[in-house]
C-alpha cells in the first residue's frame, strides 16, 4: 500500500465515523415500541480516583485507565491497548468463541448435510440454516471450534461475497422465521388481513393446507386469466373474507406469501398444475 | 336468492314430479321408451340412489331396503347475523332441504358446531332456526359450542350432550366425544382464549379430543342393556377414531370407545368435525362422515382411511361447493346407506355394502380432481 492510498482509506474512515456520529445525533423519530421501552444499559462501576472507566460491547466487562481522568479523552495508542486488554478479558471468559483475527478460512469443501426430508409433515417448517443449530439460541461461541478446525485448509477466499459464517446463518434463519411467523398470525386472524365477517384464512385452510403454492402461476378459469399466489391470496380476502384486497407490497400480503412457501417446503414446484 | 342456489336435492324432486306428471300421458310403448331413457341417463350420470325416482332403481332395491331414514344438518359454525350472514344462509338452505325431503325422515341429527365461539347469541340463534325444522331433531355438541362456558348455555337449551334412545329396532347412543384435558388452567387464560383456541383446527395448545372415562363406563352400562344382535348406530363430533391428530381429527380414546362396541354385530359411526366425504371400517364398524353448510375442510396430509373416496377439490369460486347435507338410509340389516348431498353437484352415496366388502363392491364414484 503507498502512502497515498493509505491516506485516502484514512479519509475513508473517518468521514464513515463522521457519517455515523450524524447519523446516531440526528433526532429520527423512533418506533412507538422503542420510545416507551427502556433498552438494557451497560453499567460501569465507578473509579475511587475518578478515572475513566471504559466498558465493553458485551455488556459485562470493564476497564480502569489509570492516568486519565473522567472526561479525558484517550490517545489513539492508549485506547489501541485498552482495547486489546479488553478483547483478552473477553477472550479468556470466552475460550470457544469465534474469534476472527484474520480473514476467515471460511467452510470445508464436501461439508456433510443433514439429509433432506422429502415431504415433510406440515406445521414444523424451518427455514435453512446452513447447519445444525444448537438449542438455546446463538452465543458467543457458536462456531467458534468449526472455525478453528477449519484454519489453514486449501480452499479458495480472500473475497467478501459468501464470507459468513453459522452465527449469520442463524441471524437469518431467525429473522426468516420471525417473518413466517407474522404471516402465521395474519393468516390465523381476521381483523388484521382486514376481513368484516370474521372469517379467517385459517378456518379454510389448516396450516395453510390446500394452498398449494407450488402450483403457480396458473391459469384460473375462474378468473379469466395467469394468476400467482397472490392474485389468490388477494381473491380470498376480498370474497370470502369479505376485505379489501391487499397492495403488492403491503406487509401482511408478503407475510402471508411466506408462511405459505414456508408450509409446503421439500414440496416439488410444478407450475401451471391444474 | 330465488332459483339460482337450487340445490341438488330440490333440481332432483322438481325432475321427479315432471317426469311423474309426464307419464300420466303416455301410453305404454312411450312409457317404457320414456323409462328406458330414464335409466340410460341415470346410468351416464352415476346417480343411483334407493329412493329415486329413476326405474333403474326398481329391481336394485331387492334386499336393500330401507327399514328408515333419517337426514342430518351438522357444522353450520354460526355467527351472529350482525357480523356474518353467510354461514345463516347455509344453514337456512340445509333447512330448506331436509323439510323438502319426501318422505320426510324419522328425524334429523343436528351434528355438532351449531356455533363458532360458543356465543350466546350463536348458540340462541341457532336453536331458533333448527325450530323450524320439521321432523324431529337429535342434538349433539361440537368443540365450538362447548368451549366458552364449558357447555352451560348448550345444556340449557338442549340438555344433556350424551343420552341414548332405541328407534325402530337399532339402538341410538349419542356422545360428547369433544372433551378436552385441562390446557387452560395453567396458562391463565380467559374461557374466551381457551374458546378461541380451540376454534382454531391447527392451533397445537389445545388437547386432544377425548369421550372420557366417566362417559365411557355410562356407555358402557348403556350397551350392556343391549342385545348384540341389535344394530348400533353411535353419534359422535369427532370421528371415532385416529385419522389425523394435529388437526384434532382425532379422538384419544377411539380404541377404548371401539372395544365397548366390538361384542356388537353391527355397528355405525355417524360424525362431524371433518366437513369432509369421509368413510371407513375398522372390524365391525363403519364410519361415515358429515358434511358442513359452512365450509368443507382440506383433506388431511396424512392418516387419510383406505376405504375413502375423496369429495372432489371445492371450487373456492363457489360459496356452497363443498358444502351440504345429507341423508342416513338405514337398512333391514341395520347398517346405514350414507347419502351426500353436496350442493351444486351430483349427490354421492356410500353404502354399507361397500364397506362391509372392503372397496370391493358399489364403489362410490370415484375422485376427478384430488387434493394436491
Amino acid at each position: 500500500m503507498t502512502y497515498r492510498m493509505k491516506l485516502w482509506v484514512g479519509a475513508g474512515a473517518l468521514l464513515s465515523f463522521a457519517g455515523g456520529v450524524a447519523l446516531a445525533t440526528s433526532p429520527a423519530p423512533r418506533p412507538e415500541s422503542l420510545q416507551t421501552t427502556e433498552l438494557p444499559r451497560h453499567k460501569v462501576p465507578v473509579s475511587k480516583d475518578g478515572n475513566l472507566v471504559v466498558g465493553m460491547c458485551d455488556g459485562e466487562t470493564s476497564l480502569e485507565v489509570k492516568g486519565v481522568k473522567e472526561g479525558q479523552s484517550l490517545t489513539r495508542e492508549q485506547a489501541a491497548r485498552v482495547s486489546a486488554e479488553l478483547m483478552e478479558t473477553w477472550l479468556k471468559k470466552n475460550p470457544d468463541a469465534n474469534w476472527d483475527p484474520a480473514p476467515p478460512p471460511g467452510v470445508a469443501q464436501g461439508q456433510k448435510q443433514a439429509p433432506q426430508q422429502k415431504n415433510p409433515p406440515m406445521g414444523t417448517q424451518k427455514p435453512a440454516t446452513g447447519g445444525e443449530m444448537r438449542e438455546g439460541g446463538v452465543t458467543a461461541e457458536s462456531g467458534g471450534k468449526e472455525v478453528r478446525k477449519q484454519a489453514g485448509t486449501n480452499i479458495q477466499d480472500g473475497h467478501s461475497y459468501g464470507a459468513f459464517t453459522q452465527r449469520d446463518e442463524a441471524v437469518w434463519a431467525a429473522s426468516t422465521q420471525q417473518f413466517v411467523d407474522e404471516g402465521h398470525r395474519v393468516f390465523h386472524d381476521a381483523a388484521a388481513v382486514g376481513g368484516t365477517i370474521a372469517v379467517s384464512c385459517d378456518m379454510c385452510h389448516p396450516d395453510a393446507s390446500n394452498t398449494h403454492p407450488e402450483t403457480y402461476p396458473k391459469y384460473q378459469v375462474q378468473l379469466g386469466r395467469v394468476a400467482l399466489l397472490r392474485d389468490m391470496i388477494n381473491w380470498c380476502i376480498e370474497n370470502p373474507v369479505r376485505g379489501k384486497p391487499l397492495a403488492d407490497g403491503d406487509p401482511r400480503l408478503r407475510a402471508m406469501e411466506a408462511y405459505i412457501y414456508a408450509q409446503r417446503k421439500g414440496t416439488k414446484l410444478e407450475y401451471g398444475k391444474k | 336468492m330465488g332459483n339460482k342456489f337450487r340445490s341438488i336435492e330440490t333440481k332432483h324432486y322438481e325432475e321427479r314430479d315432471a317426469f311423474f306428471e309426464g307419464l300420466k300421458r303416455l301410453d305404454r310403448r312411450a312409457f317404457l321408451r320414456v323409462a328406458g331413457m330414464s335409466a340410460g341417463i341415470v346410468a351416464g350420470m352415476g346417480l343411483r340412489s334407493p329412493q329415486s325416482f329413476q326405474l333403474v332403481n326398481v329391481a336394485e332395491a331387492q334386499g336393500t331396503k330401507p327399514r328408515f331414514s333419517f337426514a342430518y344438518i351438522s357444522d353450520t359454525h354460526l355467527y351472529e347475523q350482525k357480523l356474518n350472514d353467510r354461514f345463516i344462509r347455509s344453514i337456512l338452505k340445509a333447512v330448506d332441504d331436509v323439510n323438502g325431503l319426501d318422505p320426510q325422515p324419522d328425524f334429523v341429527l343436528f351434528g355438532g358446531d351449531l356455533a363458532q365461539l360458543g356465543q350466546a347469541g350463536e348458540l340462541k340463534l341457532g336453536a331458533q332456526i333448527l325450530k323450524s325444522v320439521k321432523a324431529p331433531v337429535k342434538m349433539m355438541v361440537g368443540e365450538h359450542d362447548w368451549f366458552l362456558d364449558m357447555g352451560e348455555l348448550w345444556r340449557d337449551l338442549f340438555g344433556a350432550p350424551n343420552y341414548s334412545f332405541d328407534h325402530k329396532g337399532v339402538h341410538f347412543v349419542v356422545l360428547n366425544s369433544i372433551l378436552e384435558k385441562d390446557f387452560w388452567t395453567e396458562r391463565k387464560l380467559t374461557p374466551k382464549e381457551r374458546m378461541q383456541i380451540v376454534a382454531g383446527l391447527d392451533n397445537g395448545i389445545q388437547s386432544r379430543f377425548e369421550v372420557g372415562g366417566e362417559q365411557r363406563e355410562w356407555m358402557k352400562q348403556d350397551l350392556a342393556k343391549v342385545d348384540k344382535k341389535t344394530p348400533v348406530i353411535v353419534f359422535s363430533h369427532s370421528p371415532l377414531y385416529k385419522y389425523y391428530r394435529p388437526w384434532n381429527f382425532w379422538t384419544d380414546d377411539a380404541d377404548e370407545v371401539q372395544a365397548l362396541l366390538k361384542p356388537f354385530e353391527r355397528v355405525t359411526v355417524i360424525h362431524g368435525h371433518t366437513h369432509q366425504l369421509l368413510s371407513n371400517r375398522i372390524n365391525n364398524i363403519q364410519f361415515h362422515g358429515m358434511l358442513s353448510t359452512a365450509w368443507p375442510w382440506p383433506y388431511a396430509p396424512e392418516g387419510l382411511p383406505q376405504l375413502t373416496v375423496q369429495m372432489n377439490r371445492p371450487d373456492p369460486f363457489s360459496q356452497f361447493d363443498g358444502c351440504g347435507d345429507g341423508r342416513m338410509d338405514v337398512l333391514e340389516s341395520g347398517l346405514v346407506d350414507k347419502l351426500y348431498n353436496l350442493w351444486e353437484r351430483n349427490p354421492i352415496t356410500v353404502r354399507a355394502s361397500y364397506l362391509a366388502s372392503g372397496g370391493k363392491q358399489d364403489a362410490p364414484p370415484r375422485t376427478k380432481l384430488p387434493s394436491y
